[in-house]
């Protein structure tokens, strides 16, 4: 079955008929032929190609109740992604080939984005040992990033073994920067004027900026890739835009709530404003725009993390870290970064899905908009004005913070390997929650 | 004038509410030296004291004062974090407002969890101290003690020496001597500052002699000292117990920097020796047990005014 995608503007720019075929883009241009294809009328839409998470937890195994390979599928796929990264924080830990090509199965078989494991760093993620590394990387699941997201690989012994030992694999090591001595074990928000009026214990910027100051400088020495997941610090910017400039081989990702929100949402200790790295203040969220914007950020990374009601309804510092993120993504990067015009579309799809492509090695995604390449695509309505109603997500949880907030933009279709995943707005094929 | 359903945060109370309630105490203190003390105004209500953490004088004074208003007081200990147990915070206070209650007193090592549960619940509440975040009947218990000692706090000077940081007991009372009038300054080292105090209603200093000869700031008029825990040593905010007693400690010679009519205050328990000597814990000047006292006043006072509502009740027979 071939697909007809009428008057979608690639990237922005001026409207084409796109034929989609066998899983590619078969033609691009005026008045495309396409007599036996359904046809889709994308006019006032713009076509992008599919959007990347490098940073997605899909809780399982171990936490089907908050969110399945399955579920958190369906949730990105609604979001326009056509390929995610599971991160390695499951129970049990995915730290080994076993572990991985099941969560590449899993995702196979809901069928909806291309799940690519994230495999561990150390054993367990327990910062001690390194992980079978090569066993991942050589499995079915053919792992490329690697990454003890929610723990810090703060040794730096392991932190340089880890990026010698992913060398071979042309894999890339992902780092959580966040130095654990540098705050006592019940730190929660960022430390400042708003946790010191709380009474909640602060991480300090320096915990996180001082962690990429040395990774920058291990990722030199050794020559390998290191990935800095979810900055959050106009002093990480700073050391980021430094490294690249002596051509360090660095990236780094930016999620979207830490492109809008601050550390003054903390005041009603709703721990629905509780992640990790914490909310930080107006002039950080100004530094990671710009930072986006000129590129010294490479990517927009959701850090979706679902967690159950109860791992919630607690106090502050006891609730779990992490907002869900996949459905609202596109919305929130359209607010902060389109709409102030510090990005154009072709900019959000160089940072949501060109670049993760290239750090994630995924070489079907991320492509340019012509023949012959790749048919994983996302439609966008650049003037989809909506509000965000948590009871449409097909997410399995509910902690967003963006409940009841309007966004400018939202993803019409999404197509994966040549066929909608998402057709206006619902998926085409329905998700047993 | 009406106090609002909860007492959450010092910064709850306008001026009109805290002399209110310090009035109210007044009354209620007078009963104290009564052979009968107990008064019927809350009979039929039942307030529950529920203690997540270990408090053996803010949970005596607050049950003692709900009995003295003839109200059923019941202790609920939850001690142990409620995620350590599996039942969420949201549960625990759920059920314990499903049995009847008029009004929860709530502790908990977890700050703004006493703000978390009064989106769940119906009932009064009473923040009785919640993590490193506030203290609000404390802070009304010292204004009590200090009014009684120096009278009208407007334009005095407090100096709060000790751990600021981790102190609940210094955030509320620097929010309810600001909204008294009085001018506070904070003492500590720098590790044992909050982070962001600059924003904070108060000066700072490091040099603790300084503030109170008056050199720093201006003449000071009351001294309030803080308990230093022994585990902020391991932490690493002060190398020993010496180091510390000898900069921050009130030692007898600073007790001789002060006026002699400078009360001190200490909320306790005090560890002698530490931050306070013994001379200063038992001289003259120290209202600290005063300051006991003066808590049962001030929770009568507290939970009356939430749970009667009224302005000044029939408490003729108090002012006997």
């Amino acid at each position: 079955m071939s697909l007809l995608i009428r008057g979608a503007a690639p990237l922005g720019g001026a409207p084409v008929d796109v034929l989609l075929d066998g899983g590619v883009i078969a033609a691009v241009g005026r008045n495309v032929d396409g007599a036996d294809a359904d046809v889709i009328d994308a006019a006032g839409l713009i076509l992008l190609p599919g959007f990347v998470d490098l940073h997605t937890h899909l809780r399982e195994p171990g936490r089907e109740d908050a969110e399945t390979v399955r579920t958190g599928s369906a949730a990105a796929a609604l979001g326009g992604f056509t390929a995610v990264h599971a991160m390695a924080n499951t129970t049990p830990v995915a730290d080994t080939a076993e572990i991985v090509e099941q969560v590449a199965q899993l995702g196979e078989r809901a069928g909806l984005v291309d799940v690519r494991p994230v495999g561990a760093v150390s054993r367990g993620l327990a910062g001690e040992q390194l992980a079978e590394i090569a066993g991942m990387a050589r499995s079915a699941a053919a792992v490329r990033v690697f990454s003890d997201d929610g723990h810090c690989v703060h040794d730096a012994r392991l932190m340089r073994r880890a990026l010698e030992y992913v060398k071979p694999f042309d894999a890339v090591v992902a780092q959580h920067a966040q130095d654990p001595r540098l705050a006592d074990e019940h730190a929660c928000a960022h430390e400042g004027e708003v946790s010191g009026r709380l009474g909640l214990s602060g991480w300090p910027g320096v915990a996180e900026s001082s962690i990429v100051a040395r990774d920058v400088m291990l990722a030199a020495h050794t020559g390998s890739r290191l990935h800095v997941c979810h900055v959050s610090t106009a002093e990480t910017v700073d050391i980021l835009r430094w490294a690249k400039q002596r051509g360090i081989d660095v990236t780094a990702e930016v999620t979207p709530h830490h492109l809008l929100l601050t550390c003054d949402l903390l005041s009603g200790y709703d721990p629905v404003y509780k992640v990790n790295p914490p909310l930080r203040p107006g002039a950080d969220v100004e530094a990671l725009r710009a930072a986006l914007a000129d590129g010294t950020i490479d990517a927009v990374a959701t850090d979706h993390a679902p967690h159950a009601p109860h791992d919630k309804d607690h106090a502050f510092g006891e609730a779990a870290f992490g907002m869900i993120g996949l459905e609202t993504a596109l919305g929130v990067v359209a607010r902060t970064m389109v709409e102030t015009g510090l990005l154009d579309w072709a900019g959000v799809a160089d940072r949501m899905s060109v670049r993760p492509a290239l750090i994630g090695r995924l070489p079907a995604h991320g492509r340019a908009i012509e023949a012959g390449e790749p048919a994983n695509l996302t439609l966008v309505d650049p003037a989809g004005r909506h509000v965000v109603v948590p009871d449409s997500f097909a997410s399995r949880s509910r902690n967003t913070p963006f409940a009841g907030l309007e966004l400018p933009a939202r993803v019409v279709s999404t197509f994966r390997r040549g066929k909608p995943s998402v057709l206006d707005g619902a998926l085409v094929t329905a998700v047993p929650a | 004038m009406s106090l609002g359903r909860n007492l959450l945060s010092a910064a709850d109370l306008s001026r009109e509410d805290a002399l209110g309630i310090l009035d109210t105490a007044q009354q209620m203190h007078s009963i104290q030296t009564r052979e009968v003390k107990k008064l019927p105004p809350l009979r039929g209500r039942t307030v529950v004291n529920l203690f997540f953490e270990d408090s053996t004088r803010t949970r005596s004074s607050f049950e003692i004062a709900g009995k003295w208003l003839s109200a059923d007081v019941i202790n609920v200990s939850a001690k142990g974090s409620s995620v350590s147990k599996g039942e969420s915070l949201r549960d625990t206070a759920l059920t314990v407002a499903a049995m009847g209650v008029d009004a929860m007193v709530v502790r908990h090592p977890a700050s703004g969890a006493v703000q978390r549960i009064a989106g769940w619940v119906d009932c009064h509440l009473v923040n009785a101290g919640d993590g490193t975040h506030e203290h609000p009947t404390q802070a009304l218990l010292d204004a009590y003690a200090l009014r009684a000692r120096i009278g009208d706090l407007t334009d005095r000077h407090v100096a709060i020496v000790g751990d600021i940081a981790h102190s609940r007991v210094a955030r509320s009372n620097v929010l309810l001597l600001q909204t008294l009038g009085a001018r506070v300054t904070l003492v500590a080292p720098p590790t044992l500052m909050p982070a962001g105090v600059g924003s904070w209603p108060a000066a700072t200093s490091w040099d603790l002699d300084s503030v109170l000869s008056g050199k720093a700031h201006g003449d000071v008029h009351a001294v309030m000292m803080l308990r230093v825990q022994r585990e902020r040593m391991a932490g690493g905010y002060f190398p020993t117990e010496r180091e510390y007693a000898t900069s921050y400690g009130l030692s007898p010679a600073r007790l001789d920097l002060l006026a002699e009519d400078v009360p001190v205050l200490h909320p306790g328990p005090m560890n002698r020796g530490l931050e306070i000597s013994s001379l200063a814990a038992d001289s003259a000047r120290s209202v600290v047990l005063d300051q006991v006292q003066a808590g049962v006043a001030v929770r009568m006072a507290v939970l009356y005014r939430l749970l009667a509502g009224a302005d000044l009740p029939v408490l003729d027979g108090a002012n006997a």
